[in-house]
Parts: C-alpha cells; sequence; structure tokens
C-alpha cells in the first residue's frame, strides 16, 4: 500500500515550489554491513580509487572517476562476476553542479547482486564508451547522446536513436521545455511544408479539452448546425426541428409533443 | 443507386441513375484501407479486419501498400519523427481518397501534451473522419466506415480534392 500521508494542508504549496524542501533520502548502509559487498568494496578499493561507497535499498552504489569507468567495469564484470549491465544512462546536474551525473546498473546472476557505478561528468567533458564490454551500452550510450547530449568517445555508431537526426535539442535536460521548444513545436511544418506554411497552419492546440462555440470550422452544437466555416457570431439558426416520416405517427408509438406539459411523478403514476 | 424500380415482366429491365450515383455506389463499397497502425489503436483496427468483426462484408480490405489503398486510417499516436513519411505515404495514395483519423491521439495528440507527438494529424494531412476513443472498440470502426460512405455517397463523383483549400490541405 501507498503510504500514508496526513491531507490537513492540501492546500500547502508543492514542493518543487518550495526553495527549501529537502527532498527525503533512503539510509545509507556501510558497505561493510553486507558480506559480499565488503569483499567487493575492499577488492575495488585496492585496484582504484572509489570516491564513496554505501548500500542503499540493498544495492550498493559506488562513485569513481570518470575516466576508470571501462577499468572499473571491466573489473567488476571479470574479477567480480557483475556479468550484466542492465542499464546506463546520464541524470542532468547542470544547475546545481554543472555536470551530469553518469550511472552503470551492473547485476551478478551467481551473486544475486547488484551495483550501481556512478561517475560525475563535468559539463564539456567526453566519456569513454563501455561498448567494447557491454553490447547492451551500444544503444543505450546513443540514448544518452540523444537525451541529454553527451558526447561519447570511440562509440562506434554515435547518432541519435530516438529523436530526428534534425532535431534541436536534447529532450531529457531539465531545461527542455515538456512541449518543446519552438523548432519542436514546429518541427512537422516546418519539415513538410516550409517555414512559410506556418501562418496558415497555426500554432498547436495543446488544450485538447478546449471547446470554441463561435469556430464552425472544428465544433458544431447540437440543433444549431451551420455549414461549416460560417460566421455565427452574430446569430446562428434553430435547428432543432424534429421531423417524423409518418405524420400521425406509427402503431403503439406517438409522435413526441414538446410543447405538452411535463407531468410530475404523481401524475405519470396515474396516467 | 436506382432511381426507379425496376419492372420485371412488363417492359424493359432498365434501372435509371445518374453518374455520380453509380461510380460512388462503386466507391464506398469497396473502400480499400492503408493499414497505418502506429499504437495501440492499431489492434483495435486489426481486430476490425478479423473474423469477428469483419470487414470484409464492407468491401473494405487492408492492404499494405499505398498505390493500392484509397482509405488511410491513422490508428494511434503520430510523433513528429514519423509525420513526414505520414505525409509522403499520403501523397502516394491515388486520388479519390480519404483520411479516418482513429483515437484520440491521432484526433487531437491525446494525453501525449509533450514535445515529441503531432498535436492533431489534421496538422499533417486532412483529415474526414474524426473518431473519439482511447482506443475505440471495432465497433465504432465499424461505425466511422459506415459514416464515411455516406459522406462518400453525398460528395460528387468527381471533385478534385487537389484544389489548395483553406487550411493548406
Amino acid at each position: 500500500m501507498r503510504e500514508y500521508k496526513p491531507k490537513d494542508n492540501v492546500q500547502a504549496k508543492a514542493y518543487y515550489n518550495d526553495r527549501f524542501y529537502v527532498a527525503p533520502q533512503l539510509a545509507k548502509l556501510d558497505p561493510n554491513s553486507d558480506e559480499i559487498f565488503g569483499s567487493d568494496v575492499s577488492k575495488l578499493k585496492a585496484n582504484f580509487e572509489i570516491l564513496e561507497a554505501y548500500i542503499q535499498k540493498d544495492e550498493l552504489v559506488i562513485f569513481i572517476n570518470y575516466s576508470k569507468n571501462v577499468e572499473v567495469l571491466k573489473f567488476l564484470r571479470d574479477e567480480l562476476n557483475y556479468s550484466f549491465l542492465m542499464e546506463m544512462s546520464a541524470v542532468d546536474f547542470l544547475a546545481k553542479r554543472n555536470g551530469f551525473e553518469i550511472f552503470y546498473e551492473m547485476l551478478s546472476l551467481t551473486k544475486r547482486k547488484r551495483i550501481r557505478v556512478k561517475t560525475f561528468l563535468a559539463k564539456g567533458l567526453a566519456i569513454e564508451t563501455v561498448e567494447n564490454l557491454f553490447r547492451s551500452a551500444n544503444f543505450a550510450e546513443r540514448e544518452m547522446f540523444d537525451m541529454f547530449g553527451i558526447q561519447v568517445n570511440n562509440h562506434s555508431f554515435l547518432k541519435r536513436i530516438m529523436m530526428p537526426d534534425d532535431w534541436n535539442g536534447h529532450p531529457l535536460l531539465k531545461t527542455y521545455p515538456l512541449q518543446g521548444d519552438e523548432s519542436a513545436q514546429w518541427y512537422e511544418v516546418d519539415k513538410i511544408f516550409g517555414k512559410e506554411a506556418r501562418e496558415i497552419i497555426g500554432p498547436e492546440i495543446r488544450d485538447s479539452a478546449r471547446v470554441d462555440r463561435y469556430d464552425t470550422e472544428r465544433f458544431a452544437r447540437l440543433g444549431h448546425e451551420v455549414a461549416k466555416g460560417t460566421d455565427i457570431s452574430k446569430s446562428e439558426p434553430n435547428t432543432d426541428n424534429h421531423q417524423f416520416q409518418e405524420k400521425g405517427g406509427v402503431f403503439l408509438v406517438k409522435n413526441l409533443n414538446k410543447s405538452q406539459k411535463i407531468l410530475t411523478e404523481q401524475e405519470r403514476r396515474d396516467r | 443507386m436506382a432511381q426507379h424500380q425496376v419492372k420485371f415482366g412488363t417492359g424493359l429491365p432498365v434501372a435509371l441513375t445518374t453518374v455520380d450515383k453509380i461510380v460512388n455506389w462503386g466507391r464506398s463499397n469497396s473502400l480499400w484501407v492503408l493499414t497505418y497502425g502506429l499504437a495501440c489503436c492499431g489492434i483495435e483496427m486489426m481486430a476490425s479486419g478479423a473474423s469477428r468483426y469483419d470487414f470484409d462484408r464492407f468491401g473494405t480490405i487492408f492492404r499494405a501498400s499505398p498505390r493500392q489503398a484509397e482509405v488511410m486510417v491513422i490508428a494511434g499516436t503520430l510523433t513528429k519523427k514519423h509525420a513526414e513519411f505520414i505525409r509522403r505515404l499520403y501523397d502516394q495514395m491515388a486520388e479519390p481518397k480519404w483520411v479516418i483519423s482513429m483515437g484520440s491521439c491521432a484526433n487531437t495528440g491525446g494525453m501525449f501534451n509533450t514535445y515529441a507527438t503531432v498535436q492533431g494529424a489534421d496538422r499533417v494531412i486532412p483529415v474526414d473522419l474524426y473518431l473519439p476513443g482511447c482506443a475505440p472498440r471495432p465497433e465504432t470502426l465499424q461505425y466511422a466506415v459506415m459514416m464515411l460512405q455516406k459522406k462518400i455517397r453525398r460528395e460528387p463523383a468527381n471533385q478534385n480534392k487537389n484544389i489548395p483549400q483553406k487550411r493548406f490541405i
């Protein structure tokens, strides 16, 4: 079940509006509290510089220098049996620390343990590819390049993987607007029809629940139907005239008489 | 189709009609659809074509080539990366051609109010019928095809859709 949170003050500001909000953190345990992780960390520390190491949610997290990522991952794969790179990507910390945090999630099938290798990469620097160690890193690094604009050295085919090749900007950056910048909003129009068609097609309608009473191009009012594109700002016709094929109604069914008095519940029962 | 009932037995077996009516009768009863499943609506479109809902009854047969199709059912989320290809396939279809926009995503972008989704397929190609739902059930698509048949029967047979229209289409 979801954790209970008091709802007394639902009008309180959302956390992202609060400058002084501190996001809650999970407890960080000492790596030596786990037998396997303790020995892993001691072996790693004998070979590499480990900036920080802790256990968070049953997963070992280690911080390394970005220049040592290939060596550390090779050591983890060959010596410590972390044979599987589940996932890798980056986190945007440009505003706070002017760089990215790149993480590699490793899994050991024999030890049944997971390690997260993290490294900080300052803005403008490039990271070495781990594609030669793990084939899965090929697409993951392309995605990282696509979404964050992080250059990967010696990658075999560093090309955008999700967005089109002529896309401007990197969408997973925190500065990227959710609904796209100008070039994103006009992307399909510019590409298919050219920039001169912008005026004709018009900007995107982002409110999908928008209803404009006077827009007869897109909307019609029941009972007041007009031809498409008619100007109804002055007045509109009333087309709410029911017509029946049979004048007197058909067998057992009477025509609706709107002018008839609406019956109360008691009258309806008495009938 | 026929304007006057054929009287068998007495007189010639002749049916009188107009060119518009007989052409539209033929067109509306053999709508070949370009398969265009882009997302989950595509599953409903496939279900419509399969035996339970059986589109063949309407003469609606799914074709995998735009050259052989005259109706395009945009079934699913249209991304901006894909927009140029949908326009290219639409241009490759022979006249006369119609477009059904199936589901909220193709109509307005739906819940994908993001940078990567085209906010309505009508920004790229002209749409004849908008089909609400997320995803619309096969009955809804059947109803849309029937409405399209009605629309075809109403319009003149020799209309040229290539004339420049108001919304850059």
